[in-house]
């Protein structure tokens, strides 16, 4: 299989849907390419568990079609798709050794039995599980259990794509950064396609190819966590992806200038005009506004927060409040302070979207 | 509309509007749904035939009963139940023994939450082995019971009163309430007790204004199954009374004895002791399922 | 579990619990033991008897062995019985109630219902149901061709006991069943359906290992429960025809209260209660190891 594709995807757990805020997934659509690692990040309840398993097929979506390739998979049983599944907890079977674990899969699939040793012991290998082949799953450790957990999804030859709900979830802080190495391997070895479900960024950032965040049953933005990072197209992914957040200042927008109360911003592009009654608004990082000597918007300091590497400023911009970069070497005396902040780094967010200026 | 960001090649045809479409189980799944409700439906009439034809029967006058098997009463009457609601010694019968039940119930639950707190918190000298020993009473058979009791209550003066039959039955039910307790009560951090005791508040007003509200549903699940414990009880209740505390176990069986055996008449007084059951249990419905989770019952 | 505070302070709480076991159990089970070494003639004289009375007992060619070693079978009979019947029904009924929805709580409180009847009526009940005359069972049994006939045939009274037993606690251990198949997170029959196992290795390799600490407590509880019963045979076939239901309760009842032949029955008590601490420490061991285990 080489992509999965969501056309028009939408769920509702109600009977008769009544509105918008009734569908647990609004309507999606969206191509998931082969051997491609993605994330879906998003707060608890923004649907992600809900997309994945309608797409393992533990769900059935009440609209719209799945489809494996070209073939319409929508209805199809989930044990007759090619996908495994890991959850948040290991789920094994205790009265099994870790062995009979990996082959009970294939087994059920009737496979051939020195196929199937064959198997099992590849993907015991490959996953660092040797050593414990032939003890009971019940006395291992939760992260080797979430190890048997997936290798009971990857040992299916036939399987080409496996999802991911928040796996880490119960492994010990200290142990996650190896079983994300050991899930590198496995994709880079396997060569297959990925969904992993996190609302943890840190993990999404740094295990896929593409993120995709979401949020209240909605797809908001799908690129790479760099794009995701630079230009986030809706506020929530703004305020959502970084530590802390984007910062987000009311603004009126005309051509290549912002007014933010009463200081005015150069954009460095020209943007249209916002309709009326838009909620027009300015999103900077904060690690793109910093604090300087010299000429630039005059703010208040309210606090400064040393976090070893970096200086974080909470600073007021009149009524608003911000958070601002405070550079190494510079000092604040007193409680003003003014604040720089480079044009390619500023976004133009009208009711929550972001609009594209026109470089000049 | 607002429609997210499509990675989407146009390739595949626009769609109509969807028809919303149900999430159905596959084949397999719906024929195993429909064994297992024949396999329900199958225990719950064998389970309630037996009640049914005691229904039955007590609406039936004693000459239809007599005079062939019939399915249901063709002429119902409710002279049984008016005649229990009437004689005296049939419905003191029930009123006793919802005295000494209800007394059980409170006696037991009230000196089993101390004791279940005790055990659950502490470790004293001999707590495993008071543990067991309270454990083993639950295990005691009746019949060992009830000629020693029968010699303890005349002894102290209790014989033929519902207090005998009370507390009586607290052999099996104090530790009965002292397990199921000790359950709940392992479901309450100890960082509670110890917030309290920091915030200054003294062991009684802690047991009660904060305790014991976390495990409210713990005591009603108890009381329901000191209840139940009690209120099924004869041999013990029949054994401690004679005239004066007479609970209704030792009324029914009076119609044993005479020679025309008053079906009718039993049978209704059956059905309205059912009654007080089907009762309680309504009322912990949603709970029942919680207490035999403990696995103590 | 071992982080509790020693505090022998405790003893407080547990007082009123101690007092009353003390006047429940232990003072009566001192009468007992006082009557089981003891032999009187009448007139409130005792003389010491030593072991003669639990010699007696446990020599089956006595006339009273003889008694008391059949009721030891019976009684073990009859709760291979019941435990053959109810366990596995019970674990049938509990995997079929609903988990969710409307119907869950009147399901549940009419499978407990059996449970909360006053056990003589539940008696009672069967007493009028296996009659061939008024008793829908009876009369249907007997008219497809079955002799049955729980007054005067042994194999019918046996049956009926056994029958009404079954009616009477299946339940419980479906309820037992039923909590702990609730307490299996959806994630493993998810895992299940893609792993493509059947319905019969689902129940072997989750559900029936999850079960394993409810099991051990239905069967116990079972089997302790029905080595006691008194008030249902009592009623439905008084013990006969005959001896054929005479189980030890009964037994015991009939001599220590109809007999009042105080030295046996002291002594049959106290082998009586002898027997069902045994079964009961093995209870006690069993939990506190599961317990344990499952803490590690």
């Amino acid at each position: 299989m080489a992509r999965i594709t969501l056309d028009g995807i939408a769920h509702a757990y109600r009977a008769v849907p009544r509105g918008d805020a009734d569908y647990a997934l609004k309507p999606l659509h969206h191509v998931w390419e082969h051997g491609l690692a993605y994330a879906l990040l998003g707060p608890s309840g923004c649907g992600k568990t809900t997309l994945l398993n309608i797409i393992s097929g533990l769900l059935i979506p009440t609209e719209g079609r799945l489809l494996f390739d070209e073939r319409d998979v929508t209805l199809l049983p989930t044990e007759q798709r090619n996908i495994a599944q890991v959850f948040q907890f290991p789920v094994i079977y205790d009265t099994m050794t870790v062995a009979e674990n990996l082959a009970f899969p294939l087994k059920n699939r009737r496979m051939e039995r020195r196929a199937i040793a064959a198997r099992v012991a590849e993907i015991g290998e490959m996953l660092g599980l040797t050593a414990e082949m032939g003890r009971r799953a019940r006395g291992l450790t939760a992260d080797a259990r979430q190890k048997v957990s997936l290798g009971r999804g990857l040992v299916r030859p036939d399987v080409s794509a496996v999802l991911f709900d928040e796996p880490l979830t119960v492994i010990d802080p200290a142990l996650k950064w190896e079983l994300r190495s050991k899930l590198k391997i496995v994709h880079r070895t396997l060569d297959l396609l990925m969904i992993y479900v996190t609302h943890d960024q840190v993990e999404a950032l740094t295990f896929a190819d593409r993120v995709v965040v979401m949020n209240d049953g909605r797809v908001l933005q799908i690129g790479t966590p760099t794009e995701l990072f630079e230009r986030p197209d809706h506020t929530f992914v703004g305020y959502f992806i970084g530590s802390p957040g984007m910062n987000l200042l009311p603004a009126q927008v005309m051509g290549r200038h912002a007014r933010v109360d009463g200081h005015v911003l150069d954009l460095g592009a020209t943007y249209p005009a916002s309709p009326p009654g838009g909620r027009v608004q300015l999103g900077v990082r904060p690690e793109y506004a910093t604090l300087a000597a010299g000429d630039g918007i005059p703010v208040q300091v309210r606090r400064v927060e040393d976090l070893g590497r970096r200086r974080l400023a909470r600073v007021a911009l009149g009524p608003h409040e911000l958070v601002a970069t405070l550079p190494p070497g510079l000092s604040i005396a007193g409680s003003e302070a003014v604040l720089q902040v480079e044009p390619p780094n500023l976004h133009v967010y009208v009711d929550d979207r972001r609009v594209e200026g026109i470089a000049a | 509309m607002d429609h997210p960001v499509a990675e989407f090649a146009p390739s595949l045809p626009p769609r109509a509007t969807a028809p919303l479409r149900r999430a159905r189980s596959a084949g397999r799944g719906a024929r195993r749904e429909g064994l297992r409700r024949v396999v329900l439906g199958a225990y719950l009439i064998a389970l309630l035939l037996p009640i049914y034809w005691l229904i039955n029967m007590s609406l039936k006058s004693n000459v239809e009963i007599t005079s062939g098997l019939t399915l249901w009463p063709h002429h119902p009457v409710l002279d049984h139940y008016r005649y229990i609601f009437t004689d005296p010694a049939w419905y003191g019968g029930f009123l006793h023994s919802i005295t000494y039940v209800v007394l059980n119930t409170v006696i037991s639950v009230t000196i089993a939450l101390p004791a279940a707190y005790a055990f659950n918190r502490y470790r004293f000298l001999g707590d495993k082995h008071l543990f067991f020993w309270l454990l083993s009473n639950l295990m005691a058979p009746p019949a060992v019971y009830a000629m020693p009791f029968f010699n303890l209550y005349s002894a102290v003066g209790l014989f033929d009163t519902v207090w005998a039959v009370a507390l009586a039955h607290c052999l099996f039910n104090v530790p009965l309430a002292v397990w199921i307790l000790e359950g709940f009560i392992a479901g309450v951090p100890r960082e509670i007790d110890e917030t309290a005791a920091i915030d200054g508040y003294s062991f009684p007003r802690f047991f009660i204004r904060i305790f014991l509200p976390l495990i409210a549903n713990g005591i009603g699940v108890t009381a329901f199954f000191c209840f139940m414990f009690s209120w099924v009880e004869q041999l013990l209740a029949t054994t401690l009374t004679t005239v004066n505390a007479k609970p209704i176990v030792s009324v029914m069986t009076r119609t044993y004895s005479s020679a025309g055996m008053d079906w009718g008449l039993l049978a209704a007084a059956g059905v309205l002791t059912m009654i007080p059951g089907a009762v309680v249990i309504w009322f912990v419905r949603n709970h029942i399922a919680r207490g035999f989770a403990l696995g103590r019952v | 579990m071992n982080d509790k505070a020693w505090n022998n302070r405790a003893w407080f709480f547990v007082l009123p619990v101690l007092a009353f076991v003390l006047f429940s159990s232990l003072i009566p089970m001192m009468t007992v033991v006082n009557y089981s070494v003891q032999d009187t003639m009448g007139q409130n004289h005792f003389f010491w008897n030593g072991a003669g009375w639990f010699q007696n007992l446990l020599d089956p060619t006595t006339d009273i062995g003889g008694r008391f070693a059949r009721a030891i079978v019976r009684n073990f009979v009859f709760s291979a019985a019941i435990l053959a019947i109810e366990i596995p029904l019970g674990i049938l009924v509990a995997l079929s109630l609903p988990r969710r929805g409307w119907a869950v709580g009147p399901t549940l409180v009419i499978i407990a219902l059996p449970m909360l009847i006053p056990w003589n009526v539940v008696g009672t009940i069967w007493q009028i149901f296996a009659r061939q005359d008024i008793g829908l069972l009876g009369a249907v049994v007997n008219k497809i061709g079955i002799h049955y006939n729980d007054t005067e045939d042994p194999v019918s009274a046996w049956a009926t006991i056994v029958v009404m037993d079954v009616w009477h606690w299946t339940s419980m251990v479906a309820l037992l069943c039923y909590a702990g198949l609730k307490a299996i997170p959806d994630a493993y029959y998810q895992a299940a359906r893609i792993d493509a196992a059947r319905r019969w290795s689902v129940f072997l390799n989750i559900e029936l290992p999850k079960l394993r600490k409810v099991l051990i407590i239905a069967v116990l509880l079972r089997f302790m429960e029905s080595f006691m019963i008194y008030t249902e045979p009592m009623v439905v076939t008084g013990g006969g025809p005959g001896e054929a239901t005479s189980f030890m309760s009964l037994d015991l009842v009939k001599i220590a209260l109809g007999q009042v032949d105080l030295g046996n029955a002291a002594a049959y008590s106290l082998i009586y209660n002898l027997i069902t601490l045994t079964v009961c420490w093995i209870f006690f061991t069993t939990m506190t190891q599961l317990e344990a285990r499952k803490g590690a």
